[in-house]
């Protein structure tokens, strides 16, 4: 049982590592991608040299993050199926398509028109070469949706049933699988901040450039389509975040009251803008949960169900089995105590179908599988051992969802300014203090990007997938020490391929602001 | 559409295509492991840049064998992955070393060197390409592992799939699978020798690829053979009517049952050898890399047939045969298969804009002028 926990902690560990890793480069192949089409678009319409070599300059940076991304992608795939060999069998029917999906539509996009994007400028027509750089953006992009709206099924699970015969979940509607809500919402806030972090770091790489007193044009250039990508996206992060509140508050509430800290819900509930949470033992003790907070009245009822009266569960309310309802009342939900007795029932029934099934007893076989349709919806509660083992980390949870609210706020500031001092007051970009606004932005949109993929999935802990399955049961037979071992390789090539493409990067900017980037060749 | 065995076939088949298409492109890895020796820094930019504008497409194809695995036969993902963790973790990581080991070998500030990247990348080709050789060789010569759905049921030990303590490693220490996992090697640096003659214009490099050709071809050859041999002589399961029966010499009554493949396994030979042959001896040939290397798809092709068709588990089970793999056994639900196979559709667009793109980057042989100018190298 100690190898057991272990194993999980490692492996959740060697997960999160490796997917935090690969988040820092997604999200800027994504918008950079984007960022890179636009300005070769502008090139092809205006034949002016100038912006081919730009285009070719953020290319290069491009290129080098886009290998980090592949890089540490191709582990996430294949760590389903060595650390979380349990949950590629029970859900593999349902989470597999979107993965094949992903490789067969996405996946050859990319790796295809990719090498033409850079290395085709003298072996295509201009058009073509166009056409490969477009296709590879949308490939990025296609490529997000994929995974997400698996993701996106982990966290809502939709369009499946559970087949006993198989002890595992089958997929009965691909449609409800793809479109399912949490999955649309996720994939345009992943999508739209990938476009916001992208533009930040455009903004930082422009105020260097800025800084250096060479390139001037080419920098202003960049700000303007950097800004104008970083702005729309920030905003439609804004917009699309909200959507995302409003399903978790649908779908997984108990996440919403993490995010919050709200142990104890009622009617106009605030939105805390900011705050500090009492220690774990002090709020078990009976202490207020808040330290201290700055709150915006009635502002949680209002963003979840856009009403001032709205009731809206805490933990403790949920784990009572009180639930929104998206009026003034709870929604009578069993308590998770009794959702875990209900889990213990899903699996006796299960037992018992499996047996009849041996025994060849039909009669036996259809009152089992009754009694699991009645209890299936709660299967994952029975393996957990208290009510409280279904509350996710709270501090973790609530700090992460606040640092990436008020980092987003403090986004928009930033690049409304650069972009109104680009477009409308040029001078103001040869001042010290804009530039460092810049890099400023950089740092702060990459603790937000991070930050939302914490309350992502910190926050539906335990849960590997939602009511079904926590990930203590999704684990593979293997050792803890296997799995610390490949972690602490997986932590020191990631660490070093890191710290390499920082010093990569900043040495070709570096070297790049000495020479004119709209006349040099790009190497 | 709605017949799952007919869908199990088709998804089975589309595996064995993956797989197919993935040991052909192994010359990205063949060709890594020949970059030193006595090639000159130009001729080295010039074999790193030739493989490099392909490497993502072996490595998408990896990705997408993988994936396309996970969605029609989830079992075999659960049970392999998780039960040898170790050789896909070697694997998985020999291709995390590729990925960036181009982009950054040759940028300033890389921080070590462009020796480092360059072994990274030897590693890749070393131990990518012969422990997918081992992993392919647990289809034929089974494993260590047992599956019990029921384990589901018990919260102190829900995992259904069990593989040796040994988790791989035992798998690596199999000299059967080994022997695949070399031939695949050999087999590797060979056509990554033709694709060095077919797309860079030096007449040195070309002859010494000529001589390499030559040897790991005859190499990949004798272990090849040996294989071949080892195959026809073993034993495996077969599920007749739900119940697993181990049968003797299973692989060759596969191969005698379907004529048609071994007439594919017989041409796919065939070819193989007329690519190594006439690039080795014929100067200014320069398709070796086309006839091997359909010749090595066509085998793998139907080596991977073999394995899963005709009720044979392409997993088996050396400690509990009833455990074993099969297409029938291990696969997603009609309606999973289904919709994949409606998606599956898209396939050959995939392959004619592939098809299309490599014609046109191929089009011209790499030269010694064109790295001078190109900006963007690896």
């Amino acid at each position: 049982m100690n190898d057991l926990l272990g194993v999980v902690d490692w492996s959740r560990a060697q997960f999160a590592m490796t997917a935090m890793y690969h988040w820092l480069f997604v999200p800027l192949t994504i918008g950079l991608s984007l960022i890179v089409a636009i300005m070769e678009s502008i090139y092809v319409r205006t034949g002016d040299t100038r912006w081919r070599n730009i285009t070719k300059f953020w290319m290069t940076l491009f290129g080098i993050n886009f290998a980090c991304g592949v890089a540490t992608g191709i582990i996430l795939e294949f760590e389903f199926g060595t650390n979380w060999s349990n949950y590629s069998w029970f859900v593999g029917d349902i989470f597999g398509a979107p993965l094949a999906i992903e490789g067969i539509v996405a996946f050859f996009m990319e790796a295809t028109f990719v090498a033409v994007m850079f290395f085709g400028w003298n072996k295509v027509s201009r058009r073509f070469h166009l056409a490969s750089t477009w296709l590879t953006a949308i490939g990025v992009s296609l490529s997000a949706l994929w995974i997400l709206v698996a993701n996106a099924w982990m966290q809502n699970p939709v369009g499946m049933t559970f087949d006993p015969a198989q002890m595992r979940n089958v997929m009965t509607d691909f449609w409800a699988v793809a479109f399912n809500p949490v999955s649309m919402n996720k994939f345009f806030h992943a999508v739209t901040s990938g476009w916001a972090l992208a533009g930040a770091f455009v903004l930082a790489v422009s105020c260097w450039l800025l800084a250096r007193g060479r390139n001037a044009d080419a920098a202003r250039k960049s700000i303007r389509i950097g800004g104008w990508v970083g702005t729309a996206g920030l905003l439609l992060t804004c917009w699309t975040g909200h959507g995302s509140a409003v399903q978790v508050a649908r779908v997984q509430p108990m996440k919403l009251a993490a995010m919050e800290g709200l142990y104890t819900g009622g009617n106009g509930v605030p939105l805390v803008a900011f705050g500090i949470l009492n220690s774990p033992e002090a709020i078990a003790a009976g202490a207020d949960p808040m330290k201290f907070s700055i709150d915006i009245p009635y502002g949680l009822s209002l963003m979840i169900d856009g009403s001032t009266t709205s009731y809206v569960p805490g933990i403790e309310d949920l784990l009572a089995g009180r639930e929104r309802s998206g009026g003034e009342q709870p929604a009578m939900a069993p308590p998770y105590s009794q959702r875990m007795e209900m889990g213990v029932l899903a699996r006796q029934a299960l037992t018992r179908y499996s047996q009849a099934r041996e025994a060849g007893d039909s009669t036996a076989m259809a009152e089992a599988e009754a009694d699991i349709s009645t209890y299936f919806p709660n299967f994952g509660y029975g393996y957990l051992e208290s009510p409280d083992d279904a509350v996710p980390p709270v501090g973790l949870t609530f700090y992460s969802f606040h640092v990436m609210v008020l980092g987003a706020g403090l986004l928009v500031v930033l690049f409304a300014t650069l972009l109104f001092a680009a477009i409308r007051k040029p001078a103001l970009l040869g001042y010290r203090w804009m530039h460092w606004l810049g890099f400023l932005s950089l740092v702060v949109v990459y603790l937000v990007s991070q930050a939302g993929w914490i309350v992502a999935e910190v926050g539906r802990q335990p849960w590997v997938i939602q009511n079904l399955m926590p990930t203590g049961a999704a684990i593979s037979d293997i050792s803890s020490a296997s799995v610390q071992t490949t972690f602490w390789i997986f932590a020191v090539v990631f660490t070093g391929l890191l710290v390499a493409e920082i010093s990569i990067m900043t040495r070709y900017i570096s070297k790049a602001s000495r020479s004119d980037i709209e006349t040099a060749k790009h190497v | 559409m709605n017949n799952i065995e007919n869908l199990q076939a088709y998804w089975w088949l589309l595996i064995a295509v993956l797989g197919a298409a993935l040991v052909f492109l192994l010359f990205v890895q063949g060709g890594q492991t020949l970059l030193y020796g006595k090639s000159s820094l130009a001729q080295r930019q010039m074999m790193v840049n030739s493989l490099g504008r392909k490497w993502e497409l072996t490595f998408t194809t990896l990705v997408v064998f993988g994936g396309a695995f996970f969605a029609s036969f989830p079992l075999f993902y659960s049970t392999s992955f998780g039960g040898a963790y170790w050789l896909w973790m070697l694997i998985l990581l020999s291709f995390v070393v590729q990925a960036f080991s181009y982009e950054f070998r040759r940028k300033n500030g890389n921080l070590y060197g462009t020796r480092f990247y360059d072994g990274l990348l030897m590693f890749n080709g070393i131990v990518g390409c012969t422990l997918l050789g081992v992993a392919v060789g647990t289809f034929f010569f089974g494993a260590d592992f047992t599956v019990q759905r029921s384990s589901l049921l018990d919260p102190a030990s829900p995992v259904i799939s069990r593989w040796a303590p040994t988790h791989g490693l035992e798998a690596i220490a199999c000299w059967k699978n080994l022997l695949l996992g070399f031939a695949v090697f050999f087999l590797a640096r060979t056509l990554g020798a033709m694709y060095f003659i077919n797309n860079i214009a030096d007449t040195a490099l070309s002859e010494r690829m000529r001589r390499q050709v030559l040897a790991n071809g005859l190499v990949f050859a004798v272990l090849f053979v040996a294989f071949v041999v080892v195959l026809m002589l073993q034993g495996g399961v077969r599920f007749i009517g739900g119940q697993a029966v181990e049968e003797p010499n299973i692989y060759l009554h596969n191969l005698l049952g379907m004529w048609w493949a071994a007439a594919i396994f017989l041409a796919g030979v065939l070819a193989v050898l007329y690519g190594i042959f006439r690039t080795a001896f014929c100067r200014g040939w320069r398709c070796g890399i086309w006839w091997a290397g359909i010749g090595t798809a066509a085998v793998v092709l139907v080596l991977f047939l073999i394995a899963g068709y005709a009720g044979t588990a392409y997993l088996p089970s050396v400690t509990d045969p009833s455990s074993s793999l099969s297409i029938a056994n291990s696969s997603s639900s009609l309606f999973t298969l289904r919709t994949m196979s409606y998606v599956s559709v898209l396939i050959p667009f995939v392959l004619a804009y592939i098809v299309y793109v490599w014609a046109k980057m191929n089009a011209k042989p790499i030269t010694e002028t064109e790295m001078a100018e190109e900006p963007h190298q690896y």
